[in-house]
């Protein structure tokens, strides 16, 4: 055989098409941008949310925080429950606080709603776990996903011990409960969560679910920056006895509970 | 090479347009899952992993298992293994395609995996587990074709082979022990929160493995001239013993710190496994067929004399096969989410698409391994002429 | 060269299965740039026109970074005026629907984006 021979020239045309292909993909990383922060944006140090239980149960079957999150964030109503979204809802006592619960626990303290939610840990496994960083922990706490980057592998969902992520197994569009906001919806293959309404943070504006709550004059949620020492939620994490699902994983969760 | 694939008797092609047939229609039933979205399977917010995630973890094993037969044949000289050495290296590229093909018709945006090339992610065992998986078949491939293009020509392999060979072997172990990490340190889900995790997903590898390549063995010398010895398969079959032996005592080992201890987090994993939990209890059944069938096998493994009739370790063989593939497939995977973090219990069972997806993965691994031991006994064939 | 009939042959089948999308175009006539349905109201972009045709790509990626990586929301333009930097918000506020603006012009690139599978006001029919 002369020359280079068909299986060298195979070879090295893969390995030219592999090198031509690196370029691209090396420009795509991306660069800063003429940006600043918008003005009034809240600037914490570590967010945190404390829910009165018993403030919440004394509502009744009240959930406009839910009804506020979902709303907004045009969370999908899925017909087949096997592919429910949920950010923010409500679960039994027992459900969510088993260690609380004895022999003898009054039925009516069993089945007490419970509000749950992302805890935006400070040590998140979910995070922990992700391949591409889509989700990942800011300075200021919050466990952040990035729906653009998500690959879909569901290894968060596994990996959070508080069943706190959805994923899209199907397109949510059809599904949006009303017209769509401005907040922009997920595609089928990402998982999505409560974010602690980062955009609105941005904007220097407070979570919806806590508006929702005090907008009715109840006043069960309660949100600030735990390095802001005069905030209430400080004055309740370090004044009061306060309890988080699961503390013995070491995950640090930031959503306290007043039982 | 290859030529020699395309040309056989009819039931070899028979064969090939059978699985051809088997993974164009998985093909298809993944175009419209890739339109639906994951929705097209039985995986559910409390159960996000399942049959795909579970056919990935047993195959992992049965890639890994290679090393059952490498390690005694290039690190120890045991000259038994020279005709099965081939089939082993063989068995392990196809076992690993169809890992990497499981991951990737279980991702939910497959157009976006090169992000975990884009943004590497050292903190994530599945950045890892691509590493090692995407490793180990690009050692395979060039060391099966390195020692069975030198074989072809009557001359010793080259020597960069020896090391390459030796850097599989520890590789091997990785791939299955990165996977059992995968599962191992998750805070979320006690059951599969335990360090012999990984030493069982090692012995049922080293148990399920050995034993297709036993089943595969004996259907290479019923169909074709190629002999890969008896001493060879026999001494698979005491492989397949002991390591069919320590995985049932690693199981009997969890039972027993479960029951004993009586801690519910622990205990009701189990008890929805092979007993069901508020009342649903769609795996037991499976979890008892696989358990007999594991029983059954040991004592036929275990018994020399019942051990070494080849007719007796084939059926011994597919019974192991049977019994690990059902424990550490669906078994593991979906008893991990039951019940959920928040104590529901959410079942699981594979639709219909999605095991029609299951099937063209497995029809083209099966395409891709009877090529590759076409081109192995064709060779070998016309070596011996 | 041996069988340098079929490979001449070979080569020019290849050839002409490769560039068959400019000769089909040729033969069907058209082709010519899509017209653009330009929102009424504002006159300007946020950047000129050639600076968005050329780069509004990276521009959307730059933004999306920032925004849901960096968190820092507000653009500074060329001509000193500030937008926030939302695709939905922004963007679609005058370009609402995407139909008539994006999508005429990716088609005729056959540029896929699928911004709009979730940056978008209309609902979808179930």
């Amino acid at each position: 055989m002369t020359g280079i021979g068909r299986r060298r020239f195979l070879g090295l045309a893969g390995l030219g098409a592999a090198g031509a292909a690196a370029v691209p993909i090396a420009g795509a990383l991306a660069r800063a941008s003429r940006a600043e922060p918008a003005p009034g944006a809240a600037a914490g140090k570590r967010w945190a949310m404390v829910i009165d239980v018993q403030r919440c149960k004394d509502r009744g079957g009240c959930d406009v925080c839910v009804q506020a999150c979902h709303a907004a964030h045009n969370v999908p109503a899925m017909p087949e429950p096997r592919h429910e979204i949920k950010w923010v809802w409500k679960e039994r006592h027992e459900n969510v606080f088993p260690e609380h619960v004895t022999p003898y626990t009054p039925a009516a303290v069993r089945e007490r709603p419970t509000l749950v939610l992302c805890n935006h840990c400070d040590n998140p496994p979910c995070v922990r776990v992700c391949p591409t960083e889509a989700t990942w922990k800011r300075a200021d706490g919050i466990v952040m996903m990035d729906p653009h980057r998500c690959i879909g592998c569901r290894y968060c969902i596994t990996g959070c011990p508080y069943g706190s992520r959805s994923f899209n197994f199907e397109d949510p569009r059809p599904h949006l409960r009303g017209e769509p906001t401005d907040y922009p919806t997920r595609t089928r293959g990402v998982v999505e969560k409560c974010t602690f309404c980062s955009e609105r943070l941005a904007v220097g504006k407070r979570p919806l679910c806590v508006e929702a709550c005090e907008g009715i004059g109840c006043g069960a949620l309660v949100f600030g920056d735990l390095g802001d020492e005069g905030s209430a939620v400080s004055a309740l994490v370090r004044g009061r006895e306060l309890t988080r699902r699961k503390p013995e994983l070491g995950t640090s969760p930031h959503v306290f509970y007043v039982l | 090479m290859l030529e020699k694939a395309l040309t056989g008797s009819r039931s070899y092609l028979g064969l090939l347009g059978a699985l051809s047939a088997g993974a164009a229609v998985g093909f298809v039933v993944y175009l419209h899952q890739l339109q639906v979205g994951l929705g097209i399977t039985g995986l559910s917010r409390d159960v996000p992993w399942g049959l795909y995630i579970s056919q990935f973890t047993f195959l992992v094993g049965v890639a890994a298992s290679a090393v059952m037969v490498v390690l005694p044949y290039y690190v120890h000289h045991y000259k038994a293994f020279g005709r099965l050495a081939i089939l082993g290296e063989f068995l392990a590229i196809p076992a690993v395609l169809m890992c990497l093909l499981f991951v990737f018709v279980d991702i939910g945006q497959p157009r976006r995996a090169v992000n975990m090339i884009l943004h590497p992610t050292p903190h994530s065992i599945l950045f890892w587990d691509m590493v090692v998986l995407n490793g180990y078949l690009v050692l395979n491939v060039l060391v099966s074709r390195a020692t069975f293009r030198a074989e072809r020509a009557g001359t010793p392999p080259p020597r960069w082979v020896k090391p390459v060979i030796y850097l599989s072997i520890p590789w091997a172990v990785s791939i299955h022990t990165v996977t059992a990490f995968l599962y191992c340190g998750l805070a979320a889900r006690p059951f599969w929160l335990t360090a012999i995790l990984a030493p069982r997903f090692l012995a049922s590898a080293f148990a399920s493995g050995p034993s297709i390549l036993i089943l595969l063995a004996l259907a290479v010398r019923r169909w074709s001239s190629f002999d890969p010895g008896r001493e060879a398969i026999a001494k698979l079959g005491e492989i397949v013993a002991y390591g069919m032996a320590v995985n049932v005592f690693f199981v009997a080992l969890e039972l027993f710190t479960a029951l004993y201890s009586d801690i519910p987090s622990h205990l009701e994993h189990f008890r929805y496994l092979y007993l069901g939990l508020h009342g649903q209890a769609a795996l037991a059944p499976w979890m008892w067929v696989s358990l007999a069938l594991g029983a059954a096998s040991l004592v036929l493994l275990l018994v020399p004399g019942l051990r070494r009739n080849e007719t007796v370790l084939a059926v011994a063989a597919a019974a192991v096969v049977l019994s690990l593939w059902i424990d550490k497939g669906l078994g593991m995977v979906v008893t991990g989410f039951v019940p959920s973090p928040l104590g529901h219990v959410t079942e699981y069972l594979p639709t219909l698409r999605e095991a029609l997806v299951a099937l063209g993965v497995y029809s083209t691994g099966a395409l891709v391994l009877t090529v590759l031991y076409k081109i192995a006994i064709t060779v070998r064939e016309e070596l011996e002429a | 060269m041996f069988d340098g009939g079929k490979v001449v042959l070979g080569l020019a089948a290849f050839l002409g299965l490769v560039t068959s999308p400019a000769w089909v175009r040729l033969g069907r006539g058209g082709g010519e740039p899509p017209a653009l349905e330009k929102p009424a109201g504002e006159k300007q972009c946020i950047e000129p026109t050639a600076f968005m045709r050329a780069r509004h790509m990276q521009l959307l990626d730059e933004w999306r970074d920032t925004v849901v990586r960096g968190g820092a929301r507000v653009y500074l333009a060329s001509d000193g005026k500030r937008h926030d930097m939302s695709l939905t918000g922004t963007c679609l506020r005058c370009h609402a629907d995407p139909e008539k603006f994006c999508i005429r012009c990716h088609a005729y690139a056959g540029v896929e984006a699928y911004c709009w599978d979730c940056h978008q006001k209309k609902r979808r029919a179930p």
